[in-house]
């Protein structure tokens, strides 16, 4: 026995530790029971260096890993920018044609609503010359353009054609040192001759007394006299008035080039249009507002136009109270009784003093009406009264209001008398007249 | 016998020179292949089919060329990785007992560090590792478990091809004899 315990020792180890095995797994097989401590004591061998692995794989794999994803996010980030910038390339080019095309729409909205007969040009390249502000057009003589045509677009003048070639045209802006044109101002209608400076900022208007009253901020526009541009036609904004030696230094920031020099318009027969009233206001692509003078649809020029005074205003509210009562105006003969105007809605009950006067003039230029001294009860809702509160004081001189803007400045206006202050004695009163 | 047949078995006087190992060694390696095989495919599941305590069983039982020793160690490994699973616990146990005393007992006929023989050795304990454990399931358990040849074949070369540097690694690790 021994002799083949040693002869077959591995064997035999072999044998008795697989077949202790197999009665460990039959133990377990037929009880259903585990062996707990075997497992005990291998998880508790395992797990904590598992832990430990695990926290080292969390700080130094996390951070490798967060190093990747933050190369994947530079990446990205590389990769959005360049997006990003090719956005804005796309969008500043349709913006870019997206102007475009409301510049080509306001051209032809102008073209339809000026009485000039006009020619739609693009400008094609600028001249050449240190201090020329000279330009090329796409159209020349092929298309009717003639030299000395005025150039326009509908925010104001920008030149005059100098020279016309087959198919193209030199323009001349209004910003060259040998521009020059007849403007007018459009408060005090002063007459003045608009001369360029050579750079694309300002123009002067030269040839202004110093007497004359200019307003910064005020507008000029074409006068006719120089031939070349109908009268009419917006040219700037007044930016600076200086008084000189004899002459003023008026500073006009020209207004056809406020939206971008791509289109212009060459003005082929010109007709004469009136100043318009409405200040222009609002910078960039607008349309110059259609003549309040219009002899083609005068009746809708009143009733839609726009009531931007306050003369404009009351007269559309005289008017109104006439037709309420059936009366009407031009048609009704000389002995019919004129409408009652006191009961001008919003207008306080003061007949007595706030009668109308009758029409100066005939016309609607020079139509003058009697301002009732209750004016801002026309626009504003008179608050109920209180007893605290004092009534105003009714009007005494009546106030003749005429439409700043129809009427002539060289006529004399209407004006009312100076007012007398009451000489106050030592103690604020009004003096007594002394007794002879 | 030629000389090729002559450098696959080994002579007499190297089947004594048995090879040693450090005991930290000797706990440190199987236990990190065993975290090996339970944390690594979390992460990296395509690793899964590494059965590297078989491969440390097979390499002790190799350089050792001690049956009795060899299916002692293969028998701990085993029963440690049967621990962590969630299967009876012995059934790694008998198939890695039954690999290490065969592995010795081949260890002291071949020449082990040719590599073409650890690599056939590989491919071949690795399927046997897989069929037997296969075979007690059914037999011992009872379940009906699908045995996949061409995946255990597959498997069985990937581990082959494993083993061979990590053979090469553990080398470096054995305390090389003064006699």
């Amino acid at each position: 026995m021994e002799f083949l315990l040693n002869r077959y020792r591995n064997l035999t180890a072999l044998l008795v530790v697989v077949v202790a095995q197999l009665l460990l797994i039959a133990y377990q097989v037929k009880t259903s029971k585990d062996v707990p401590l075997l497992r005990l004591w291998a998880v508790t061998a395992v797990t904590p260096v598992e832990r430990i692995l695990e926290v080292v794989r969390r700080n130094t794999w996390g951070f490798v890993e967060d190093y990747f994803v933050l190369i994947n996010t530079r990446s990205q980030n590389d990769k959005l920018r360049k997006e990003i910038g090719q956005l804005k390339l796309d969008n500043q080019y349709l913006r870019t044609e997206l102007s475009t095309a409301d510049r080509a729409r306001a051209l032809s909205v102008f073209q339809t609503q000026s009485p000039s007969k006009t020619l739609a040009a693009r400008i094609i390249g600028n001249g050449t010359g240190a201090n020329s502000k000279v330009v090329f057009v796409d159209r020349g003589s092929g298309s009717g353009v003639e030299s000395g045509m005025a150039v326009v677009t509908p925010d104001g003048i920008v030149g005059k054609v100098v020279a016309a070639y087959p198919t193209a045209a030199l323009v001349l802006l209004i910003t060259d040192v040998n521009f020059g044109a007849g403007v007018i101002s459009q408060k005090n209608r002063v007459h003045g001759t608009l001369k360029g400076q050579g750079h694309d900022g300002t123009v002067l208007v030269d040839y202004i007394q110093n007497e004359e009253k200019i307003e910064t901020g005020e507008w000029f526009y074409t006068s006719g006299d120089d031939r070349i541009f109908p009268k009419g036609f917006p040219v700037g904004q007044v930016t600076a008035v200086r008084s000189g030696r004899n002459l003023k230094e008026i500073y006009v920031t020209p207004s056809g080039f406020q939206g971008g020099l791509e289109e212009v318009l060459i003005v082929l027969e010109s007709v004469h249009q009136a100043i318009p009233d409405v200040e222009i206001s609002t910078p960039g692509i607008k349309l110059i507002p259609p003549p309040p003078d219009s002899q083609e649809n005068p009746a809708s020029s009143q009733t839609s136009g726009l009531l931007t005074t306050d003369a404009d205003r009351l007269k559309e509210q005289y008017k109104q109270v006439g037709e309420a009562q059936h009366h009407a105006y031009g048609q009704n003969p000389y002995t019919s009784t004129p409408p009652d105007f006191s009961k001008l809605p919003g207008l306080r009950e003061t007949p007595a003093v706030t009668k109308p006067v009758p029409v100066v003039s005939e016309g609607p230029a020079t139509e003058a009406v009697v301002k009732p001294k209750a004016k801002p009860a026309l626009e504003e809702p008179v608050p109920p009264r209180s007893p605290t509160v004092l009534p105003r004081p009714k009007p005494t001189i009546p106030l003749l209001i005429t439409d700043p803007t129809d009427a002539d400045p060289n006529e004399p206006t209407v004006a009312a008398p100076p007012r007398r202050e009451p000489k106050l004695d030592e103690f604020g009163q009004p003096k007594l007249p002394r007794k002879p | 016998m030629n000389d090729y047949s002559e450098r696959l078995l080994a002579d007499s006087s190297r089947r004594k020179d048995k090879s040693r190992f450090r005991p930290l060694i000797l706990i440190v390696v199987p236990l990190i292949a065993i975290l090996f095989q339970v944390y690594v495919p979390r992460f990296f599941p395509f690793l899964s089919y590494l059965e590297l305590p078989l491969l440390i069983t097979m390499h002790f039982a190799l350089t050792r060329r001690e049956p009795i020793s060899s299916l002692l160690y293969g028998a701990a490994i085993g029963l440690l990785q049967d621990s962590l699973s969630n299967q009876k616990i012995g059934m790694y146990g008998i198939v890695k007992t039954l690999v290490g005393y065969f592995a010795a007992s081949v260890g002291m006929r071949f020449d082990t560090e040719n590599p073409i023989l650890t690599f056939i050795l590989g491919f071949f304990f690795y399927s046997f590792h897989q069929f037997f454990y296969w075979v007690l399931t059914r037999a011992l358990l009872g379940q009906l478990v699908n045995f996949d040849l061409q995946q255990t074949l597959l498997f069985g070369v990937l581990n082959a091809a494993v083993a061979l540097p990590l053979f090469r690694l553990l080398d470096k690790l054995k305390v090389t004899p003064h006699t």
